[in-house]
């Protein structure tokens, strides 16, 4: 195979990998007015997430450097042409970080709530920001000859992105639910799981509007046999949750979220970032790529590291496969 | 109005920015991860509980500053496309390479090994739980060299050929990119550095609570660790800095000029070091100076009757070069960032000679200011670092890959300077209001002292605090 077109699935690869893991993590920091009762009940919450959110979010930093490395021109047009909406990721993501660290720092209450929407509104908004990016990169966007976007910030917010942004944010937030359900105990074990049933009724709605949306327009095989394996494993993870098997429930939500990205990929395929106004304007894998040598070199690397990574990545979630507890989090509350 | 909303100036105040910000950050982060793995080994080694509670202390510390380099972290990794996305275009097949190899190998290693590091004490067999300590720090120091790897070739591009027809640079060898002489000399200055940092940080936390004379037993360690730490890596810092010059004359005559305002070629005792000049601001005529002979010779190429090319003398033969224009950087920045570099740094390491020879056999002077000097002595070595940066990144102007592409040509000619303003502006704001944050949580933390741990009576084993946010 040819390695730009390797790239362009190692690529996807690794956005699956941010959004499966790191989606979780935005869904549990948007439930905490949800399923956060007290203080205790938030902390459980953010424990779950405690010793892994930082590793998730890696995944979007190698994925961005590795856009970089393998096709420059791609990293280059978007992420110079959709600057306002990443600067406001980047500042949710700022906000969220810190948080997480931050919160437990001081025991006033006051402190803690501001921190509490830190962390809500740093999960929300990029959950909602990367489904419209990514579902403009599909639908294609204004680009000159040069490749550099001239649209301006309003073009990216028409429907289908939006629908596509609603879409990411209630796939995450039925995760990030569903891996409450997963990770706790007690009460907020059974909250979670009810949450998750509700929630996941919206999201099979929207998402199955928007890749309805997104075959009729760009639709290839490809797309629509991907789709159709997202489609089942969200039914699929509703089914599981209402019969309490967290486990399942959890493992085909992320089969979803991988299966929608990578169908996403499948849509844009051979093109990177078309060009909305002219096809001849377009970025393709083949015009948007590096040389065949440092895709080789960046090719070995992976190869050898990417498996290493998983490995050790998985160990830490298999180190912290117990439930966090209220007891643990507060040895003198109750439940 | 027009000159307010210049893309150019603004990404270049955002970039400046940005990453010395970050760079606050990084140094302490990658001192204090070894440090922290350094004292766990101890007590591992030694059993002495005084060495875990050190641990723990500056662990804390170590935490809440490591979170500000990661969220800004992020931000430095997404800015040369938001900004630069022409200089993103040119340098991608070569400069995306060092970044992307430092994503795979270096920051996920941090990312996860600190996560089972904070929340594995009793999870995790005692050398698993060290293991992961150390696996952070070589974490930290990949990263490092990988990002300085990629700053090298801006600043003398190697492993490379120009591809007129997509007018970009192509990479040739990976092996050579990431051993250009630049980075190798670099990459032992800025660790070395950053450990005079971290020491200079236990330095001021020690201090302080000594000089309350309280925590006697783990502070008189600590504040030994820091003070021997700041006097051998001073000296290596100078040694590894002087390495630098050579590579940095070789490949940047230009930049040695500009730090020493030599405007025309001088020889031997002629090539004095100015240890302090009085002059214009733009350093173009003098009023007054102190030098010292030969040691501008000798710093630039280690012998007594060598030459240093004036700034005129390039000047010209760049313009010959590369056509008219100026290829000087700002004469003053470079002047005074150099020294200020060198002052700062070798103050701290003066602060600490002081230091060792007031506590000599274990003694602890009475009087107050001795300790507030010591408290207050933590910012030299990091003002140090980042003024280091500043005289080498504006040094390479108005260059941003050194003679191959202008800083002018290379920011994105897409993005307004209304965009690049409004995120200048959110990122001083945000950036502003969380160095208040950080900055209060951490003297909290100090403050606060090392946490207490009893071993049990017995089988002297310890009972960790299991960690939950
Ligand atoms: C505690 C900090 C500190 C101290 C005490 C020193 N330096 Fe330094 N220096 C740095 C921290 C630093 C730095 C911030 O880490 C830099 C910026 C780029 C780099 O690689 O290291 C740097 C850059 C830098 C450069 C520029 C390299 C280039 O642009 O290519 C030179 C020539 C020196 N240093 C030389 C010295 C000498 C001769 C020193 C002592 C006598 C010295 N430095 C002390
Ligand atoms: C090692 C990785 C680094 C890389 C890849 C890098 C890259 C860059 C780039 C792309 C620019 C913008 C273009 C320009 O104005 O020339 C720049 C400028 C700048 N950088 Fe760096 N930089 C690095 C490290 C640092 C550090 C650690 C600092 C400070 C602590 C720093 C300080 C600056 C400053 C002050 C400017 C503005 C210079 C000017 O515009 O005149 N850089 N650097
Ligand atoms: C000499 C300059 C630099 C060094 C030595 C350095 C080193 C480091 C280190 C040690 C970290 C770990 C976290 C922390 O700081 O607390 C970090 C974080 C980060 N740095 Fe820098 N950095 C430099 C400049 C840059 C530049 C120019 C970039 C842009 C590409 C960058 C990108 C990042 C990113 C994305 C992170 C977050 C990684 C994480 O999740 O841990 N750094 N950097």
């Amino acid at each position: 195979m040819d390695l730009a077109v390797l790239w362009f699935w190692i690529v996807a690869f690794m956005f699956v990998g941010y959004f499966v893991l790191d989606g979780f993590d935005f869904g549990v920091g948007m439930s905490l007015p949800f399923l956060g009762r007290d203080d205790t009940d938030r902390r459980v919450l953010i424990n779950t997430i405690g010793p892994v959110w930082d590793l998730n979010e890696t995944w979007v930093i190698v994925a961005g450097a590795s856009l970089f490395a393998a096709f420059p021109e791609w990293y280059a047009t978007l992420f110079s042409g959709f600057y306002l909406a990443l600067l406001v990721i980047l500042l949710a993501l700022i906000a969220r970080g810190v948080s997480f660290e931050y919160r437990h720092q001081r025991p006033e209450a006051e402190w803690k709530r501001r921190f509490d929407l830190m962390i809500i509104v740093g999960s929300a908004v990029p959950a909602l920001l990367w489904g419209v990016a990514f579902a403009n990169i599909v639908q294609g966007v204004p680009l000159d000859a040069d490749h550099n976007y001239i649209g301006t910030l309003f073009d990216l917010l028409n429907p289908y992105a939006l629908l596509g942004g609603l879409t990411t944010l209630l796939l995450f937030f039925t995760h990030g639910v569903v891996f409450v359900a997963l990770k706790t105990d007690g009460d907020i074990r059974r909250r979670a799981r009810r949450l998750a049933t509700r929630a996941g009724l919206a999201t099979i709605v929207v998402a199955a509007t928007f890749l309805v949306w997104t075959g009729f327009a760009h639709g290839t095989v490809w797309f629509w046999a991907l789709a159709a394996v997202a489609a089942l494993a969200l039914i699929g993870s509703w089914l599981a949750n209402a019969r309490g098997a967290e486990g399942v429930a959890f493992g085909l939500m992320a089969a979803t979220i991988g299966a929608a990205v990578f169908a996403l990929f499948a849509a844009l395929f051979p093109e990177v970032m078309p060009a909305s106004n002219d096809p001849a304007n377009s970025l393709t894998i083949e015009n948007a790529s590096s040389t065949p040598y440092t895709l080789t070199v960046m090719s070995w690397t992976a190869l050898i590291f990417l498996p290493l990574i998983l490995a050790y990545q998985g160990w830490t979630y298999w180190v912290f496969r117990k439930r966090v507890t209220r007891r643990q989090v507060d040895p003198a509350a109750v439940g | 109005m027009n000159d307010l909303l210049d893309p150019l100036l603004l990404a270049r105040w955002q970039f400046g920015l940005t990453t010395v910000y970050h760079f606050l950050f990084v140094p302490i982060t990658i001192g204090l991860a070894t440090s922290a793995a350094v004292f766990q080994t101890a007590w591992v080694r030694t059993g002495k509980v005084e060495y875990l509670r050190i641990t723990r202390f500056f662990g804390t510390i170590f935490l809440i500053n490591f979170a500000m380099g990661v969220v800004t972290g992020i931000v430095q990794e997404f800015q040369f496309g938001m900004n630069w996305s022409e200089y993103s275009r040119f340098v991608g097949d070569v400069f995306g390479a060092p970044l992307a190899l430092e994503g795979l190998l270096a920051f996920f290693l941090e990312a996860t090994f600190i996560g089972l590091w904070i929340f594995g004490w009793n999870r995790l067999p005692q050398k698993v739980h060290l293991a992961t300590i150390w696996a952070t720090a070589i974490g930290t120091i990949l990263s490092a060299y990988f990002i300085i790897a990629a700053n090298a070739f801006m600043q003398n591009p190697v492993a490379y050929r120009m591809n007129a027809e997509r007018g970009r640079a192509e990479l040739t060898d990976i092996w050579e990119l990431l051993t250009n002489p630049v980075a190798l000399a670099a990459f032992p200055h800025t660790i070395t550095a950053s450990f005079m940092v971290s020491s200079g940080l236990i330095i001021s936390a020690a201090a302080w609570h000594l000089a309350r004379n309280q925590h006697l037993d783990t502070m008189r360690p600590a504040l030994k660790f820091g003070l021997w730490g700041m006097v051998v890596w001073g000296a290596l810092t100078t040694i590894f800095g002087d390495q630098l010059s050579l590579a940095m004359v070789a490949t940047q005559p230009m930049k040695m000029a500009a730090a020493e305002a030599t405007y025309d070629t001088v020889c031997g005792a002629d090539a004095s070091f100015s240890l302090f000049t009085l002059g214009t601001p733009d350093g173009s005529s003098e009023l007054f100076s102190v030098r010292v002979p030969y040691l501008l010779s000798l710093l630039s190429t280690h012998s007594l009757d060598g030459c240093v090319e004036g700034i005129n003398q390039l000047q010209a033969e760049y313009t010959e070069l590369y056509g008219p224009g100026d290829y000087t950087p700002i004469i003053w920045v470079t002047y005074w960032a150099f020294r200020w570099m060198i002052g700062l740094g070798m103050l701290h390491v003066l602060v600490a000679v002081v230091g060792l020879w007031l506590t000599r056999g274990g003694r602890l002077p009475k009087q107050p200011w001795i300790w507030k000097a010591a408290v207050w002595s933590f910012p030299l070595s990091l003002g140090a670092m980042i003024v280091g940066w500043v005289f080498t990144e504006m040094g390479r102007q108005p260059w941003i890959v050194f003679k191959l592409l202008p800083t002018e040509s290379a920011v994105s000619p897409n993005v307004t300077g209304l965009e690049v303003l409004i995120s200048l502006v959110a990122f001083t704001l945000v950036y502003g209001a969380l160095a208040v944050v950080e900055f209060r949580l951490i003297v909290r933390a100090v403050q606060k002292g090392p946490p207490e741990i009893e071993p049990d009576p017995e089988s002297g084993e310890v009972e960790h605090v299991e960690t939950v946010y």
